[in-house]
């Protein structure tokens, strides 16, 4: 394809707001760092939308520019390519427009905090290496912005760090993302091992050439896959890597909008999609990516019914929301996963910053239990997060009924062939389940009596706070109809714009598209689903304002059952004693004791007692140390040598 | 070939030895002893351009009767060799001034033991290498001990001493036996013999015994029980001088012999494998506990150790440059997070407890950013050095079909990831005690280091090509 389209310039221009409010921004005034935090991201969406308008997407190509060679050397070559098509789009769009909305809103949240220029600075960086993972060319320059926004991720979430928890949450989203990262890296060696390139424009090519594996012939693309969707799930937040996601929560509110919602944690969404020739050619995988995003749907969305922080509900709703992302490219629906990614991005986001409002109107409590009855107080993020509320529901026509809708339909057997009525009757249980925890959480923040003292002198968030909420909530309500389906009368032009990128990919599930005889029960499947919802809105009604007694006896009746799901069914716990604490007590007992018989005991016991501890370590030099080292060095020799003997001798 | 035209394929150790004799001759007459560190910085200068003159006069190939050879394996370890001895010089001076250890012969050590690396990596003749190996290690012995008000320092120097000495045995046992069964050390003339003839069981016995001896000196476990108490012992400069340079020519022996004289030799393969596990697992799981950054540190590199020989294991052209490269960049990484040990240990090395940068990041920004870059590097985060490094290992191992040492070597670096981190959540997300050591100012000689260890570290990030390239042609010699 001919012709430049500079898309440099849009992961730069954070970068140097980034660069100039880190550098620069300590001594300056506030006006300044807002204005270079809001403005690059601003100019980004503004560059980003122009060149969108200028590109000729009915060729249907991939643009790809080449900007710099990045590693030459023998048969290794990787450059610095960025890749624009119809996915890259979508993705670049949400989040240069979400983040600029969440970037405004952050001057009005933060406006108070004595590291303001840091927290603008980590949030355009953030933006950057969102926006490189997006429009890598390659594999390992995606890998720069996923690791990169796992770094920033983890600066945000520790961005109070002195609450504890903070910097604990921080530290365990970092670790439990360097597993998911183990499998990604893994994949991108073996893509290159496999391959003999990282470049998307070579690889996916050379992939759909490549005859499909059965679950019963599962090679090496197989192993590939399971190994990307192990990096998703981590990324991702999905069974069962989630547990760090939850406890993301202790960053500022923006951050879990931003971050925590709407971009970073769908990367995994976008490079399962991305990677989508990859996956249908690996069938075993796919199964795989429905499976662990329909279980993660269900899982969550039980575990968000009986929260009580505001926050934490909402995390687990991301959780649930992810899977069902999941679940859609698990079975070939690829679009319908990027769909309700972008509508999620909207409708959750707002329902984060709507939170953000609540907890700065009423002095930064996030516990459920002592709100209430905010309703007059702050009618603005009141009527805002009803109307998001309604869209994460499924209530028609908001965004978020059309792109789960889609969804549900493409997960059962009618909609695709490699749907299963159990995706279908998971998702439709979610759904219930989604429109219940919502309701549950708006009725017992907005109505009834006001639960505690703070909730009595509620004031409504300045305008900077609130335009974005407004613009969000249009977009939570009209956001559907650009994916408007068919069988509703509608053109679906979401889907017809994505098509070219899945081309490749679904060659091998022509699924997606067929099926169109069944409108009749499409239509049907959408009245049960909305059915299903509307039951959960008014179950969360009659429990938690017409009968609230009732929520608490239901509640003690269900015992045991309740309470496993209120401790999140012991996962922290369970991880902790299977994995954390065998390994921290492994390798102290087994190489404290039996390796490392040095003077580390000297370092334990503290600097204080260092005197006495350099004179027990001489000691214990006198006391034989080097000839048990000497041991070991023996003992090792004797190893070595008999093993080749033994060899020689075989 | 006459004698002066022999010995211009030793040019970088000729000029270096004469600095170093210069440097011992000076100590007396010089009572600031900072002089002598800039004469020691003038050898190793001389020494970078007498290595660029050979290189563009093209004064390649063998001398002393095939003793040496000089080829780009040879000069790509010898340039790393010299900039690592510049980095040590340099953040020394200050060090010995605090410490107040005024020996001028401290910087002359470091310059003989520079001419031993240079003479192992170019060495093709097993009593050469041991030569050069040892004028390398008695100068490093000497140098752990250079702490004298410390127990553990002298500790440390004889702890390294001692069992330094007593693996050294083993790789000569490994050299006599291999004479015995070839009749010869020349390495080429080794592999012929042994490909030649019948295969003894003294060849397989020589190469376990060499396989002591050189897994002792690049810490490999189940040799590497020495490292953790040398490296805390040791002056830090000197600890972060011993993780880079002599183990870095360790490794290049190390590769040249089993590569190249051993190869015939079938079974190896399997210590390796097994060695690079081990001191993987060991490395990283016994640097979790730690509470001393420098045993830490130790630790850390037992498990880079196994990291580079996992990519040896792979024993083809590309693991060899997965091996270079990486040593380049763990000598830019590690070097770096010593030097800054170095200069926040202030006087006596108080303050080596990882407690101790509690808050740092709040009060020495800049300090605490060079070293969170190198953490992130040894964690392998992209754009740092450390991240190319280990892509090239796995590759490599991958392409060598080595996939479960590839996979348990990805899970090992995840892993790793948890101590290092762990540092920087001290610097940055934890207040500063009041008991938190004083901010001392950051001398220039060692903010200058810092600088240029970061940027090596940055730029083999994300300029890697050129250095893998020179890697790459380096390797060659495996063909």
């Amino acid at each position: 394809m001919s012709g430049s389209y500079h898309l440099w310039l849009i992961p730069l221009l954070p970068l140097a707001g980034a660069a100039i409010n880190g550098l620069l921004g300590r001594t300056r005034p506030r006006s300044f760092v807002s204005a270079v935090g809001v403005g690059s991201v601003s100019l980004a969406c503004a560059y980003a939308f122009f060149t969108f308008l200028r590109f000729p997407w009915h060729a249907g190509d991939a643009y790809v520019e080449r900007i710099a060679p990045w590693v030459v050397a023998g048969n290794l070559q990787i450059d610095f390519s960025l890749y624009l098509d119809p996915l890259s789009a979508v993705m670049v769009a949400v989040v240069t427009g979400v983040g600029l909305l969440i970037h405004i809103y952050s001057v009005g949240y933060m406006a108070h905090d004595p590291g303001y220029y840091r927290f603008f600075s980590y949030l355009n960086l953030f933006t950057f290496f969102m926006l490189t993972l997006v429009l890598a060319g390659n594999y390992l320059l995606m890998f720069v912005g996923w690791e990169g926004v796992g770094l920033c991720s983890y600066l945000l979430i520790g961005y109070w760090f002195t609450k504890k928890s903070a910097a604990d949450a921080g530290k365990k989203a970092f670790i439990v993302n360097r597993v998911g990262d183990f499998g990604f890296t893994l994949a991108v060696i073996s893509i290159y091992w496999m391959v003999g390139s990282l470049e998307f424009r070579q690889v996916f090519p050379a992939v759909a050439s490549m005859p499909k594996e059965t679950p019963m012939s599962a090679g090496p693309l197989t192993w590939i896959c399971l190994l990307l969707l192990m990096g998703a799930a981590g990324k991702s937040a999905q069974l069962p890597l989630y547990v760090w996601l939850p406890d993301a929560m202790e960053g500022p509110t923006p951050v879990s909008a931003l971050i925590h919602a709407a971009t970073m944690v769908t990367a995994g969404v976008y490079m399962v999609a991305r990677s989508g020739v990859l996956f249908t050619h690996a069938p075993l995988a796919m199964t795989a990516v429905a499976v662990v995003g329909a279980a993660t749907a269900l899982f969550a969305a039980t575990i968000g019914v009986t929260q009580t922080d505001i926050k934490r509900v909402l995390a687990y709703s991301t959780i649930s929301q992810l899977g069902y992302m999941f679940l859609a490219c698990g079975v070939g629906a690829f679009g319908a996963g990027i769909f309700h990614l972008m509508t999620h991005a909207f409708f959750k986001a707002l329902l984060f910053l709507g939170a953000g409002s609540v907890i700065h109107a009423i002095a930064g409590e996030q516990d459920m239990r002592k709100m209430g009855g905010l309703r007059q107080a702050i009618p603005w993020t009141y009527g805002t997060f009803l109307a998001a509320a309604l869209a994460i529901a499924g209530i028609f026509p908001l965004s978020g009924f059309v792109s789960k809708d889609a969804i549900l339909w493409k997960a059962s057997p009618l909609g695709s062939p490699s749907g299963s009525w159990l995706y279908w009757l998971v998702g439709l249980a979610t759904a219930g389940l989604t429109a219940f925890y919502v309701f549950r959480l708006f009725f017992l923040t907005f109505h009834g009596e006001p639960r505690s003292e703070a909730a009595h002198h509620a004031h409504e968030s300045p305008r900077v706070m609130l335009a974005p909420l407004a613009v969000l909530a249009f977009l939570s309500v009209v956001g559907g109809f650009v994916g408007w389906p068919k069988a509703l009368g509608g053109h679906d032009r979401f889907e017809a714009f994505l098509a070219p990128v899945f081309r490749l990919a679904e060659e091998l599930a022509p699924a997606a598209h067929a099926a169109q005889e069944h409108a009749a029960l499409e239509i049907g499947f959408s009245l049960l689903a909305v059915g299903v919802a509307a039951l959960g809105i008014g179950l969360a009604w009659l429990l938690y304002v017409a009968r609230p007694r009732l929520a608490e006896r239901s509640a003690e009746r269900l015992g045991a059952l309740y309470r496993l799901v209120l401790n999140k069914y012991y996962v922290d716990e369970a991880y902790n004693f299977a994995i954390v604490r065998p390994l921290v007590v492994g390798s102290t007992r087994l190489l404290w004791r039996a390796i490392d018989v040095g003077v580390i005991d000297a370092a334990v016991d503290g600097v204080a007692q260092g005197a006495r501890n350099i004179g027990g370590a001489a000691r214990r030099l006198q006391s034989g140390n080097i000839r048990s080292y000497a041991g070991w060095v023996l003992a090792g020799a004797v190893l070595v040598v008999s093993f080749m003997t033994f060899l020689w001798a075989k | 070939m006459s004698y002066g035209a022999q010995i211009l394929r030793l040019l970088p150790e000729a000029i270096l030895t004469v600095f170093g004799v210069a440097i011992m001759l000076a100590d007396p007459l010089v009572r600031r002893k900072r002089a002598l560190g800039y004469l020691a910085v003038g050898g190793l200068v001389v020494a970078l351009l007498g290595t660029v003159l050979m290189v563009q006069q093209g004064w390649w190939g063998p001398a002393f009767s095939g003793h040496i050879l000089n080829d780009p394996f040879a000069v790509f370890f010898r340039v790393l060799f010299l900039l690592i001895g510049l980095l040590v010089v340099c953040s020394s001076f200050d060090y010995l001034e605090t410490n107040a250890i005024h020996h001028g012969e401290y910087y002359a050590l470091v310059l003989f033991s520079i001419v031993g690396q240079g003479l192992m990596a170019a060495s093709v003749e097993l009593v050469m290498i041991f030569i050069g190996l040892e004028i390398s290690s008695i100068a490093t012995y000497i140098l752990a001990g250079f702490r004298t008000r410390d127990v553990k320092s002298s500790e440390a120097a004889l702890k390294y001493f001692l069992l330094g000495s007593f693996a050294t045995a083993f790789l000569l046992y490994g050299i006599a036996l291999i004479f015995g069964a070839t009749g010869t050390t020349h390495l080429a003339e080794i592999r012929a013999a042994l490909r030649a003839g019948p295969m003894g069981p003294m060849a397989a016995v020589a190469a376990a015994l060499m396989f002591v001896g050189f897994g002792f000196k690049v810490s490999a476990a189940p040799f590497q029980v020495w490292t953790p108490d040398v490296y805390e012992g040791s002056p830090s400069p000197v600890a972060g001088f011993m993780s880079a340079g002599p183990k870095a020519a360790a490794f290049a022996v190390f590769l040249r012999v089993y590569l190249t004289a051993l190869q015939p030799v079938e079974g190896w393969f399997w210590l390796l494998w097994v060695s690079a596990l081990l001191s993987m697992c060991i490395g990283n799981f016994g640097a979790l506990v730690q509470t001393n950054i420098k045993r830490m540190l130790a630790y850390s590199s037992i498990a880079h150790a196994g990291y580079v020989l996992v990519a040896f294991a792979a024993r083809s052209e590309l693991g060899v440059a997965a091996v270079l490269f990486y040593m380049a960049a763990y000598a830019a990484m590690n070097l770096g997070a010593f030097i800054v040990v170095t200069h926040f240990g202030g006087e006596g090395e108080r303050h080596v407890s990882i407690d101790d940068y509690t808050g740092l990041g709040h009060r020495q920004p800049a300090l605490a950013a060079v070293l969170t870059i190198f953490l992130l590097s040894l964690i392998g985060i992209p754009l740092t050095g450390g991240f190319f490094g280990k892509f090239y290992i796995f590759q490599a191992a991958l392409k060598a079909k080595l996939i479960g040492l590839t996979i348990l070597g990805v899970l090992n670096s995840a892993v790793a990831s948890y101590y290092y981190l762990r540092v920087i959540v001290v610097m940055y997300m934890r207040e500063p005690a009041p008991t938190s050591p004083p901010a001392a100012r950051v001398p220039g000689a060692i903010s200058f280091v810092l600088s240029v260890a970061a940027i090596a570290v940055l730029y083999l990030g994300i300029f890697p090509g050129d250095v893998l390239q020179f890697a790459t042609r380096s390797a060659a010699f495996f063909r």
